[in-house]
């Protein structure tokens, strides 16, 4: 039990540190980590993801519960601790020191490198949550009502700026509605 | 950090912010953005209600976060906690950005343990990460709308991708061999083609702003 509450704090630490890009960036790792080296399921990885959109303030937020499902409160709080204070600290530490990179040429070489870097991984992030929601796991065949609500999502968001929790909780609906 | 560090132009230069202040901005943009857009909120209380920031402040405050690890809502709450109250500024503002939601996710996973069989449950919760699908492209092609313009920015976002997403590299791998890569090509010596060039593909770049916030 101490060595698994261990591993997981070890996991989700090193997770923070790799999201290079934001949350999105590294939840196929995240998924991976989590379903292979503990006993978390996609479905379980899927929905829990789900519940960090219902949820106010950052979605990553949902790592609290990926720590509660595993080892109850005690791993909500490692992961939490894990996942978001190394990542703080690093922020802090690199907030004073950017300063004295003020106008090195190399400052901009990393924002520009990095950039591409960091869409490409929220790009891998989107195609992870896509195929876990809209790829059943078991028949591996497309289901059509998660295809159409994630495109009309995206037309909708992409036509004007809608609230996006009203678009959340307007799916889910949608879908618990048409599914019978 | 002494307060007389952050920008000039801000109100933040002259008073001192209030620890509780800041604790309650974040507070409230970590209670009221519900299904992400969290940054919006922080622009919106931070350079339209508080005028702590000036825009090009939160501007090159959102730049410094995207290149750095971990989310931007919560980079930019140490940033500018820190920028105008030190440690204990960035402390008060991450505990109130995420306190909210940490709570209320937190509810949502105890009711979810207890009912995750339930198939209405299971169908809502598919429903909202379809939604999730739709927004996360949306919001990949808004923040790279000009990496998916350029050629060379092009080809990395799709070794990125194919990487992580085809061949299943560790991302830790994936980062320590594109990310340097990716800045060689950025390279300061190339500056003269391939940064500059990326200058003019930035819309509201009208100039050098780049660490306005304490200048």
């Amino acid at each position: 039990m101490r060595t698994q509450l261990l591993k997981l704090g070890l996991v989700f630490a090193m997770l923070g540190v790799l999201a290079v890009g934001g949350g999105t960036a590294v939840l196929p790792e995240m998924q991976h980590a989590t379903v292979h080296w503990f006993s978390l399921t996609d479905k379980q990885f899927r929905d829990i993801y789900s519940l960090g959109q219902v949820a106010p303030g950052p979605n990553m937020m949902m790592v609290l519960v990926i720590g509660y499902r595993l080892m109850g409160a005690l791993g909500a709080a490692i992961v939490g601790v894990a996942f978001f204070l190394p990542d703080c600290a690093m922020t802090l530490l690199a907030n004073r020191l950017w300063v004295h990179f003020e106008g090195s040429p190399w400052r901009l070489a990393v924002q520009r490198g990095m950039a591409p870097v960091a869409i490409g991984l929220m790009c891998a992030g989107t195609y992870a949550i896509g195929k876990l929601t809209i790829m059943s796991p078991i028949t591996g065949r497309m289901n059509p009502l998660s295809m159409g609500i994630a495109i009309a999502v995206g037309a909708i968001l992409l036509w004007r700026h809608v609230n996006p929790g009203i678009l959340v909780l307007l799916s889910g609906t949608v879908y618990l509605l048409l599914a019978h | 950090m002494p307060p007389s560090n952050t920008a000039s132009e801000s109100a933040a230069a002259r008073t001192p912010v209030a620890l509780f202040d800041l604790f309650k901005l974040f507070f409230m943009a970590g209670a009221v953005s519900f299904g992400g857009g969290v940054v919006a909120y922080e622009r919106e209380y931070l350079v339209g209600g508080s005028k702590w920031l000036t825009d090009e402040d939160f501007l090159s405050t959102l730049e410094i976060s995207e290149t750095l690890p971990g989310l931007n809502s919560v980079n930019i709450a140490v940033i500018v906690g820190d920028n105008l109250r030190g440690i204990p500024g960035a402390i008060a503002a991450v505990a109130g950005l995420m306190i909210p939601g940490a709570i209320v996710v937190t509810v949502l996973g105890v009711l979810w343990s207890n009912s995750r069989h339930n198939p209405r449950v299971n169908q809502f919760l598919l429903g909202i990460a379809a939604a999730a699908v739709g927004m996360l492209s949306v919001v990949t092609l808004q923040l790279g709308r000009r990496q998916f313009q350029r050629i060379l920015d092009l080809a990395i976002i799709i070794v990125t991708f194919a990487a992580v997403s085809i061949f299943k590299i560790s991302l830790a791998w994936v980062l320590l061999v594109i990310g340097p890569l990716a800045i060689f090509l950025y390279r300061p010596s190339a500056a003269g083609s391939a940064a500059q060039s990326a200058e003019l593909h930035i819309p509201f770049h009208h100039g050098p702003r780049h660490g306005k916030l304490r200048s």
